[in-house]
Formats: C-alpha cells, sequence, structure tokens
C-alpha cells in the first residue's frame, strides 16, 4: 500500500546518483528487498513502470527486486532460524527472546546505467 | 553504442527520511517542543479521543494540532470548533504517510516560541506510516475494541515502533471478542517498554490517566 511511496524515494535517491555521476541514462535499478520488510515487490515493480516513465532519466528503466530471505537469531540458544516459517517463537529452544537479524531490507544495490 | 557500467549504491531507502527525522527531533529538543504522533487504523476514534484529551489539557500547556489526510479538512475543522486550539490541515497529496520533510513543511507554519505541544494526526492506516519516521519525539497509536485483540499480531511494526498504545471503545468490550490481558502480551511481545492505557472517548473512561501520562512527558 505504500510502494508508490517507496517509489518516490528511490526516484530520489536514483536521480542524485545519477547526477553526482553525469549519467544520461538508467536502464536497470537493482533492489534488495528483504522478505519481511512489508514491501509487495510486485506492487513495487508496477508503480515504478508508472512514477519511472515520467522522468526522463529513467523512461523504460526496469526496477529489479532480489529477496532476502528473513533470518531470527535467538539469544537464549543462539540458534537461527526462518523467520517466516517460525515467527517470533524459536522452533529450537520456544524462547521469544528473539530478533530478525536479516530481512527487514528496503535497499536500492545498484544501477546500470549508460552515458 | 553507449558504455554501459555498474553504479553500486547500497543504500536504504529510508535512510534520507532517518537523517531528515533525527535533525528534526534534536531541533524540537532544543525548541522545548513535544511533538506526538498520533497513528491508527480509520474509524479507531482518533479525532473524537483527541478533542476529549486537549479539552481535558489546554488549560496546562500549549497546544497546536496538525492533521494530516489525503484530503480533505474535516478533521481540522471539527478539532477547532470543539476545543478552540489551532489546527492546521496537511494534504499528503495522495501519500498513504507523512515523512519527516512533510512533517517539517507542517511545523514552519506553527509558532513553535508559543508551543509546548505539537499533535500530529497522522493518516489512518497501520501499515506505512510505521515506516517512515516523522521526528516524533513520541509516537503513539490507538487500537479500538472493534479492530480485535490480535492487531500486534498482524500489523508488528506499528506495535514496535510506538511508545504509547492507547485503547480505545473499552466501553463495547462486552460485544466483542476482545481480551485485554491477551492485547497487552502481544503489545510487549513486539516492545516490552511499550505503554497501554485503555481508554473510552465516548464515555470517558482512562481519559484523566492519559492527559496525566501525557503531561508527565512534556519537557
Amino acid at each position: 500500500m505504500h510502494e508508490l511511496g517507496i517509489v518516490f524515494y528511490i526516484i530520489r535517491d536514483v536521480k542524485k546518483v545519477a547526477e553526482e555521476n553525469r549519467v544520461e541514462r538508467v536502464s536497470e535499478v537493482v533492489m534488495d528487498i528483504g522478505e519481511v520488510s512489508t514491501v509487495v515487490p510486485h506492487l513495487l515493480t508496477h508503480c515504478w513502470r508508472w512514477a519511472a516513465d515520467k522522468e526522463e532519466l529513467l523512461k523504460g528503466s526496469e526496477l529489479k527486486c532480489n529477496i532476502i530471505p528473513a533470518v531470527t537469531w535467538c539469544d537464549d540458544c543462539k540458534q537461527e532460524y526462518e523467520t517466516v516459517k517460525h515467527g517470533k517463537t524459536c522452533p529450537h529452544c520456544h524462547s521469544e527472546n528473539t530478533w530478525l537479524l536479516r530481512g527487514n531490507e528496503v535497499e536500492i544495490r545498484e544501477l546500470v546505467v549508460s552515458g | 553504442m553507449d558504455e554501459v557500467k555498474i553504479i553500486e549504491i547500497k543504500k536504504s531507502v529510508f535512510a534520507d527520511n532517518v537523517k531528515d527525522a533525527d535533525a528534526l527531533r534534536a531541533e524540537l529538543k532544543e525548541k522545548k517542543v513535544f511533538l506526538l504522533n498520533l497513528m491508527s487504523s480509520p474509524g479507531s476514534g482518533k479525532t473524537t479521543t483527541l478533542i476529549q484529551l486537549i479539552n481535558r489539557i489546554k488549560d496546562k500547556t500549549r497546544i497546536s494540532v496538525m492533521e494530516a489526510d489525503i484530503d480533505s479538512d474535516v478533521d481540522a475543522v471539527k478539532i477547532k470548533e470543539s476545543t478552540g486550539v489551532s489546527s492546521i490541515q496537511l494534504h499528503t497529496g495522495g501519500m498513504c504517510h507523512l515523512d519527516a520533510e512533510m512533517t517539517r513543511q507542517g511545523l514552519d507554519n506553527l509558532d513553535l516560541e508559543e508551543t509546548d505541544l505539537v499533535i500530529l494526526e497522522n493518516v489512518g492506516n497501520l501499515v506505512c506510516p510505521a515506516e517512515f519516521d516523522t521526528g516524533a519525539t513520541c509516537n503513539a497509536m490507538i487500537l479500538s475494541v472493534p479492530e480485535g485483540d490480535d492487531k500486534p499480531l498482524k500489523y508488528p511494526l506499528m506495535f514496535t515502533v510506538c511508545d504509547l498504545v492507547i485503547i480505545n471503545k473499552m466501553d463495547v468490550v462486552p460485544y466483542f471478542d476482545f481480551d485485554l490481558e491477551r492485547c497487552k502480551k502481544y503489545i510487549h511481545l513486539r516492545n516490552p517498554q511499550a505503554q497501554i492505557i485503555p481508554i473510552s472517548a465516548k464515555t470517558g473512561f482512562g481519559l484523566d490517566h492519559l492527559a496525566d501520562w501525557l503531561l508527565k512527558q512534556l519537557p
């Protein structure tokens, strides 16, 4: 539901980087999207199409989403587990003293550019 | 053919907003202004709660209200008519949340020298406002009984970022499968430090407690 707002942030950052590097055309923007980041990749690419085509720099460019699997760390038994499968409760020792290690990313990884 | 190359960025999309929010928070602290960011889903009773709360504290502190809405000013008008406190409307232009920059633009329209407490009524939504730090001193949310006691499980981030959870519409508990203790447990699972205050904006239950709590937080 907030994907369009996020697309506007991405566009702002990409424009800044493009300006700094004197880039005329961006053909691809590669994102790292965590599995539990609350960003829905296909909605993000959908919003991207709509918003990016309004920008000369980004017209026709593709937004690619790399999905980062979510992993949680249990502070009691010092083991990792898959967040999506088990949630907040550690499957090894049933503790709730657990923290998300990764899977919350909404990051711009790289740009493919020309010009 | 144009030369094609790759520029590595590796940067969170939220990084700039976090920076703006931290700067705004520091500035407000300096000016001794407390910014309360109030979030909730639509229909939780945010505006009614605000009116009740403001009427209890407006003689003790100088208040301004900023109403964020996608596109209307019904809430700003209602607050002003019911409390006499000045209120401005921020339009998000279709966006589902406010960020630090939009919040700052709103604050620029207030006289902060003459204000102790700014209440920001965020867009009614449990997902997006939690993602974007507004620079607020305190994040609060209202959960109403008909929404169910399982909301902290379904919208974990919202409950993780909130310092205060107000549980509204306690007067209708007998008609719903809402277990207050279970709800508190779910909230503390997400955020062990969260302050939880049950109220009914309609009957007035718990509002004095809420008013006292808020007054104690002010600088």
